[in-house]
């Protein structure tokens, strides 16, 4: 079933926010105020929203190093995920993590990570824990199509059959692990059909249809708190920006394949669902929309630039828990 | 005081946690079957051979508010989940500006002498002791391991305990009130005035033999346990040293890069201690091999008691 009209308006919001975001973040990437690494999830926004819409606040989920969209679906503070980027000490991490490790465990966002598929154990222990609670609660793993051919997928994905863990296991695939072409290091066209393996379900959606992947995933979320186990969902999808945002990232990928995926940008398609479903979103009211997602980011970067770095020493605290 | 096993007095800490607190729970390939029968299968998991994914799933059960305990089994098969370790457990406490803890007991069996060969025989703690972020324990006798398991599986932080296969065996009195070791703390196992002989773990005990025999010779041997690698007691040995004037480090594992390096650097990098030491500094560690498997081969690449008294002769100018 798909979601009310007021929660479609509600996830276009999310999926336009991570757009933004990562727009400017971009921008200040490249103008100089934000450091290291930016990979943006930009032209993949539905996966992210359409499986968080699926959670409550208590469940968990983990991410990868293409880690912003994940924070903002799972309802991240901007404020302190744009001041984590700018390295300041009111970010997420007290500017010790930037971009590839922004977390908020209050809402159950167990971090991006830096590692391909380093994430999947790890979410897969926050099921274990869900399991061992009994309360129904289930965790997501996000990671990509590289991520499904390290050891780290097969053995978690092995473990949560085995044990019944309340898992949902999002495969992002953009087709391209960093410069590498998916078609080269997987036998198979499909992620989903290693699911098969090891006896769970493996389900097919275009990730770049949001009510699709929401779909998908209600029904995953539905099985898993049953304690029926986990699922795994290939979503299709493309990322619009090269590999990272550093100037010396290449990207070998054909322009025309780039263009051919933007015009399936699933923001424009989304709203022309709703429209077409409900009829009650104007383009005024869409420009509106646009305009307070806008507000929003810019306050997030001013709330970043007004805030101080971290003192110096302050490298030295958090080495160790009390 | 009742003498028990060391190995019966690490399984006693991990009982008396797990009845303690429900939070704990316990991960490892053949479950240990007194644990599965108290405590059942949902806290006493039997899994599949996959050390990586495990160590992970350890890391996220413990940021959820569990407190896991993962038994390797022989170090060796820690090296596959070294990703988890190097790049997740020991970072990931400090590089989300520490807003959740990650409080995980990891163990794993180390040392040699039991020609069992290159992959089984290891003493790697080095490796993981310059990642800052993990706690590493390295108890030597039945009493310490008990303690300190027990401060391990109620620390807020990963500690990884090395436990000597030599030692499993080895009988001493332990208390049977709760009690713990804190970490941080060395031990000095035997006093003495002339040298002073730091050792780790089975080391400890082939240091006791040789102080034992040197004390016959006049020789007055001061045997220190650090018992924690990480954060190591440099307050203690510093001051043992600051005492003897002298110092010889005893360990089985390799020399380079090592636990016993780590030693000799914070004794001599001290100004206070450096004036004091009337000889250079000793390491006593295997030689730089893989260890071999015949026993008269292993036999040559280990240090024993025969090697410390050598190296404690050198140092007093015998």
């Amino acid at each position: 079933m798909p979601p009310s009209p007021e929660k479609q308006r509600e996830m276009l919001r999310l999926m336009q926010t991570i757009r933004r975001f990562e727009e400017r973040a971009s921008d200040d990437f490249h103008a100089g105020g934000i450091y290291g690494v930016v990979h943006c999830y930009i032209g993949e926004e539905a996966i992210a929203v359409g499986v968080c819409s699926a959670l409550e606040r208590d469940d968990k989920i983990i991410s990868t190093h293409r880690g912003h969209g994940h924070c903002i679906a799972k309802g991240a503070d901007l404020n302190r995920m744009m001041a984590e980027l700018y390295g300041r000490e009111t970010g997420y991490c007290k500017g010790k993590g930037g971009s590839m490790h922004i977390a908020d465990f209050g809402i159950g966002m167990l971090g991006a990570n830096g590692i391909v598929a380093g994430g999947i154990p790890i979410v897969t222990g926050a099921g274990l824990a869900a399991q061992l609670d009994g309360k129904g609660r289930v965790a997501v793993s996000f990671f990509g199509d590289g991520a499904s051919n390290a050891g780290p997928f097969h053995e978690s994905i092995n473990i949560a059959a085995a044990w019944k863990l309340p898992m949902i296991y999002v495969c992002e695939n953009n087709q391209w692990a960093a410069q590498t072409p998916s078609s080269s290091t997987l036998a198979l066209p499909d992620v989903a059909s290693r699911a098969a393996a090891y006896g769970i379900p493996g389900v097919i959606v275009d990730g770049n249809d949001v009510i699709a992947v929401y779909e998908a995933a209600v029904e995953a979320v539905a099985r898993a708190r049953a304690g029926d186990g986990p699922t795994l969902i290939e979503c299709k999808t493309y990322r619009w920006r090269k590999h990272t945002e550093r100037p010396e990232q290449g990207d070998r990928r054909p322009v025309e394949e780039v263009e051919s995926w933007k015009e399936q940008d699933p923001i424009p398609r989304f709203i022309e669902y709703i429209r077409s479903h409900q009829g009650q979103l104007s383009e005024d009211e869409w420009q509106q929309m646009d305009r307070e997602v806008l507000a929003t980011i810019e306050a997030s970067v001013d709330f970043a630039k007004a805030s101080p770095f971290p003192a110096p020493e302050a490298a030295l605290e958090d080495v160790f828990a009390d | 005081m009742p003498k028990i096993t060391y190995a019966k007095a690490a399984a006693d800490a991990v009982a008396e946690e797990m009845r303690a607190d429900p939070k704990v729970f316990h991960l490892s390939t053949d479950a240990p079957q007194p644990l599965l029968k108290e405590f059942g299968p949902s806290r006493v998991r039997e899994t599949p051979i996959t050390e990586s994914a495990l160590t992970g799933i350890a890391i996220g059960a413990a940021g959820s508010g569990y407190r896991p305990i993962f038994h390797w089994g022989i170090v060796t098969f820690a090296f596959v989940a070294m990703d988890q370790i190097v790049n997740q457990a020991s970072k990931i406490h400090y590089m989300f500006g520490g807003q959740a803890k990650f409080p995980i007991l990891f163990r794993a069996m180390v040392g040699g002498g039991g020609n069992r060969a290159a992959q089984h025989s290891q003493s790697p703690y080095s490796m993981y002791m310059n990642l800052a972020g993990l706690k590493i324990i390295l108890p030597s006798t039945p009493y310490d391991i008990k303690g300190l398991l027990k401060s391990a599986i109620r620390d807020n932080n990963p500690v990884i305990s090395f436990e000597s296969s030599r030692l499993s065996s080895l009988e001493g009195e332990v208390p049977e009130d709760d009690y713990t070791v804190p970490i941080g703390k060395a031990d000095i196992k035997r006093e003495g005035s002339d040298v002073t002989v730091v050792a780790l773990a089975w080391l400890v005990h082939e240091a006791l033999a040789a102080a034992e025999e040197l004390a016959r010779e006049g020789i007055s041997v001061e045997v220190v346990d650090p018992r924690t690698l990480v954060p190591m007691d440099k307050d203690t040995i510093r001051a043992s040293v600051r005492k003897t004037g002298r110092l010889v480090v005893a360990d089985e594992a390799t020399p380079t890069a090592s636990a016993a390096a780590e030693i000799s650097a914070l004794v001599t990098e001290d100004p206070e201690t450096f004036a004091r030491l009337q000889a250079p500094v000793i390491r006593v560690c295997a030689l730089e091999t893989p260890i071999p498997y015949a026993p008269v081969l292993e036999n040559h690449v280990f240090p024993d008691r025969h090697r410390i008294i050598a190296a404690v002769r050198q140092v007093v100018g015998g």
